[in-house]
């Protein structure tokens, strides 16, 4: 296969960015979308130009690292995937392809694709825990949990941190990312006692750091390689209307 | 007091006020649309309406007084909401100061899209109605205690008619979206809810829509005169 990209290049932080435009040659259909990247940044390198730089970690789905924005779409246009586990099967031989970081004031760009998320271990540093004594390991099952607590704690928990909600968003706003947080520690017991403080502390945080404000288009849900559901947004603001009119 | 402005500081609690107030100003419309449904029963009772708006709540209330409380209410609620919508509009501008080579739309509806601008046409034409209405500044023979005569006169002029069906859609539009999202802000959605609360906003977008432009399209094709 033969692609043309055009890539966002940008030196650091400070520099002014541009989209460059390079052919990527002998692609295989079986390839990912990063093992894509490596074989142009191999001749990139051999040219003696600057690779482009891109994050990326367990290359299986798992980690968050590997954020782009593909030809409009936060992770590419499959559903559920993340940039690592799309293959270039979906494209076909021609296609050109955009490819930007994801694009928010609270993710400022560092090189290339490569966007700084701190933003999002700050709003889990404000609340995304539990307080409790460490000591040995309680026992396997000493606080029964409703199943369906259990299972919309899980839901929540797939969460990876990537970021692909705040680039998919036209706000740039971190309400789903931030809303499964609480929603996976407000639907366990271990939650409850912080359940109010951290609903309210977590979205302090996520205005701070100037993310958008939520208007309820549903793009984030779309973005989502773990296809966490809007249902924990009405979640997030059910908690924060009570920790608003309780006395907590 | 404490608690509102606490609210109010944070993104999530501007929202909710959002919510509320476009509640409360959905409720208004509902009865609005009721309201000038009743021009079909002919002037007598219209006026009788228009009447019993001022005297509602006597002797409790002087007359006037209620309707004063209410349009008090209104234009707070109106406020409120289009200050906190300017605001947390604003913080989305900033928040994404570099947009995307390829634009990334994802999900949204046409209702969705529009809701901000769409808020600008229903503000600008808000002040319009009143003027043309309630006040008659903008009324080519307005008769103060003659609602049904003006109504009939103010749908005279085509385009003033075919303004008014279209600033409707725009109204449908908004509340399609506007009911579910204001649901959603407020927490009372949820993934059983969520298909019987857009189906329900859809329908009643629809029916305010069809309520409201039935006056202009009577007076329009000679079934009211």
């Amino acid at each position: 296969m033969k692609l043309t990209l055009h890539v966002w290049r940008q030196q650091n932080a400070g520099a002014k960015g541009g989209f460059e435009t390079y052919e990527a040659r002998d692609i295989g259909p079986d390839m990912s979308f990063l093992e894509m990247l490596d074989v142009v940044n191999e001749g990139l390198i051999k040219e003696g130009k600057e690779p482009i730089a891109f994050e990326h970690d367990c290359r299986e789905g798992i980690c968050g690292s590997c954020g782009m924005v593909i030809n409009g779409n936060p992770h590419g246009p499959k559903k559920a995937i993340s940039s690592c586990q799309l293959h270039m099967r979906t494209f076909a031989d021609g296609d050109k392809i955009w490819i930007e970081p994801w694009r928010a004031k609270a993710f400022p760009v560092r090189k290339d694709l490569v966007v700084d998320r701190s933003a999002l271990d700050r709003i889990i540093q404000a609340g995304g825990f539990i307080s409790v004594r460490t000591g040995s390991a309680p026992d396997a099952n000493a606080i029964p949990i409703p199943k369906e607590n259990a299972d919309s704690a899980f839901d929540a928990a797939t969460c990876i941190g990537c970021g692909a909600c705040v680039a998919a968003c036209p706000n740039a706003s971190a309400m789903l990312f931030t809303a499964a947080k609480v929603a996976h520690l407000g639907a366990l017991p271990q939650g409850q006692p912080e359940r109010y403080e951290r609903v309210r502390n977590m979205v302090a945080q996520m205005d701070a750091e100037g993310f958008g404000y939520c208007t309820n288009h549903g793009a984030c849900q779309t973005a989502c390689p773990k296809e966490i559901s809007i249902d924990f947004i009405a979640q997030l603001n059910r908690d924060m209307m009570r920790a608003f009119f309780t006395s907590r | 007091m404490k608690r509102i402005l606490a609210l109010y500081r944070s993104s999530v609690g501007k929202k909710a006020l959002m919510a509320a107030t476009g509640l409360l100003l959905f409720g208004f419309i509902v009865s609005h649309m009721l309201g000038n449904l009743k021009v079909f029963q002919g002037p007598e009772k219209f006026s009788a309406y228009a009447e019993f708006l001022r005297t509602v709540g006597y002797p409790l209330f002087a007359r006037g007084q209620l309707l004063w409380l209410a349009r008090i209410g209104l234009i707070v609620a109106v406020i409120v909401h289009v200050v906190a919508a300017v605001e947390l509009t604003m913080m989305a501008r900033d928040a994404r100061p570099t947009s995307y080579g390829r634009p990334v739309h994802l999900e949204d509806t046409y209702a969705s899209r529009t809701m901000r601008w769409g808020g600008v046409i229903l503000a600008g034409f808000v002040i319009y109605h009143v003027l043309h209405f309630t006040f008659g500044t903008v009324h080519p023979n307005f008769e103060p205690g003659d609602p049904y005569g003006n109504v009939i006169a103010g749908f005279q002029s085509v385009i003033v008619a075919i303004s008014y069906i279209v600033v409707m859609g725009v109204l449908g539009l908004h509340l399609y979206h506007g009911i579910w999202s204001a649901l959603q802000t407020l927490g009372i959605t949820s993934s059983e809810l969520d298909r019987p609360i857009r189906t329900a906003a859809g329908t009643i977008a629809v029916v305010i829509f069809l309520g409201f432009i039935a006056v202009p399209v009577a007076v329009w094709s000679g079934v009211l005169r």
